[in-house]
């Protein structure tokens, strides 16, 4: 009897190999301290019923969250999903027009734009078209929030942002096949999103940037 | 605790005759043949004993299914799906082309079309919902599907309100979800 107890809590015989239970993954995913997502949030937060977008894969504890924490109206767009398929299907140069047409949110309609780190994996024609369109989605007084990397990397797994808490976003490893990842400059990054000015920026422990940008 | 066996017996109430189907309006009779009531609980109600119609794999329903009872779909629906006051659960089977309006919709099949849901919304693992969501909780297993808009109220999200408190908002958000639903066409992916 005293083995039964003992086995309550390790592996159940059904369970397959490969399995580890929910809580066991996250302890290993790394968790990043954020700087720019508090401050991003505390602009949305006094807005009544603000709009969101974000531009990563669907994540359940994200939607809770927000709604939540700033009871918005959310469109998940999620750009790394087609990032992939345009990987996949070697159709990569077809994103940046896809850009032009695929939001169709009025002008100066949405108070906040969560990118996570999507500009590093686009090629330059997308990172431009993308940013045309957030500049000409986000209300004035609304928030973009991007990381961006600091050296560029060869290959890389995309990543999901799953957020912890406030100040802390677990990064989990998207399934996704993953590509290069490309450095922008400051000054690029500035001059792409024309209209807005940056707000807060950080340099992570991890090489990280975590920017912040406003529509005044 | 030695009566236990007893606590476990079906109560006569619940085994007795099965209640009026009362979901099944605008559905052909053969349909409403295949209408029964089964006690799967879709989530537990405090000492309230609440008994769930389930629509079969086999029926199809095109039009407009309105009720006052917890309803489980494990057929087709196309139309729209009105139970204001309980609990709709599209059951792995289901398939659901239609606006749905409850208080509490929990997903394990498929549905196309807008979710308004007074209380909750709760795409469970293997879900799927194509269409926009008006709901102050939504909840999105991993490995559920979603696309579409989320529209979540902040009065009624906080927990640990009073129930009161969150009918009001309920009755005002179903109206206000139309106008809110609408850019959902311009929908996300």
């Amino acid at each position: 009897m005293l083995t039964d107890l003992l086995k309550w809590g390790g592996k159940r015989p059904d369970q397959p190999p490969g399995f580890a239970p929910p809580a066991a993954r996250s302890a290993d995913e790394p968790v990043m301290a954020s700087k720019a997502f508090p401050k991003f949030l505390n602009l949305l937060a006094p807005r009544e019923s603000p709009l969101l977008l974000d531009f990563g894969p669907v994540v359940g504890g994200n939607v809770e969250f927000y709604g939540e924490r700033l009871g918005c109206k959310l469109f998940i767009e999620d750009l790394v999903g087609e990032l992939d398929r345009h990987t996949r299907a070697g159709t990569i140069g077809q994103m940046a027009d896809s850009f032009k047409t695929r939001f169709r949110h009025a002008d100066a309609s949405v108070d906040g734009i969560l990118c996570w780190d999507l500009f590093d994996f686009l090629d330059k024609a997308s990172v431009q078209a993308l940013a045309q369109q957030i500049v000409r989605m986000l209300r004035p007084g609304g928030a973009v929030m991007g990381l961006f990397c600091t050296s560029s990397v060869e290959r890389s797994t995309y990543t999901k942002f799953e957020i912890v808490d406030e100040k802390n976003l677990r990064c989990r490893a998207h399934n996704g096949v993953g590509g290069a990842r490309r450095a922008l400059q400051n000054r690029d990054i500035i001059k792409m999103f024309e209209g807005l000015s940056v707000s807060d920026s950080f340099l992570l422990k991890n090489n990280t940037r975590e920017m912040l940008l406003r529509r005044s | 605790m030695w009566k236990r066996d007893e606590a476990v017996k079906p109560t006569p109430a619940a085994s007795g005759p099965a209640p009026a189907p009362a979901p099944a309006v605008g559905q052909p009779p053969a349909a409403a043949a295949e209408l029964r009531t089964s006690n799967y609980a879709t989530e537990p109600t405090r000492g309230i004993e609440r008994s769930a119609v389930n629509i079969g794999k086999s029926v199809v329903i095109k039009g407009e299914l309105n009720g006052s009872e917890d309803l489980t779909i494990e057929g087709q629906v196309e139309g729209k799906i009105e139970l204001r006051q309980n609990v709709l659960t599209i059951g792995p089977n289901g398939r659901i082309k239609a606006q749905v309006f409850a208080k509490s919709v929990v997903v394990l099949g498929e549905v196309t079309g807008n979710v308004t849901a007074s209380e909750k919304v709760d795409i469970r693992d293997n879900g799927s919902v194509d269409g926009d969501i008006a709901a102050p909780r939504v909840a999105i297993a991993e490995g559920a599907h979603f696309r579409g808009s989320i529209d979540m109220q902040k009065a009624a999200a906080k927990p640990g309100e009073s129930k009161p408190a969150e009918a009001k908002p309920a009755e005002t958000k179903a109206a206000a979800a139309q106008p809110a639903a609408a850019p959902a066409a311009t929908a996300a992916r």
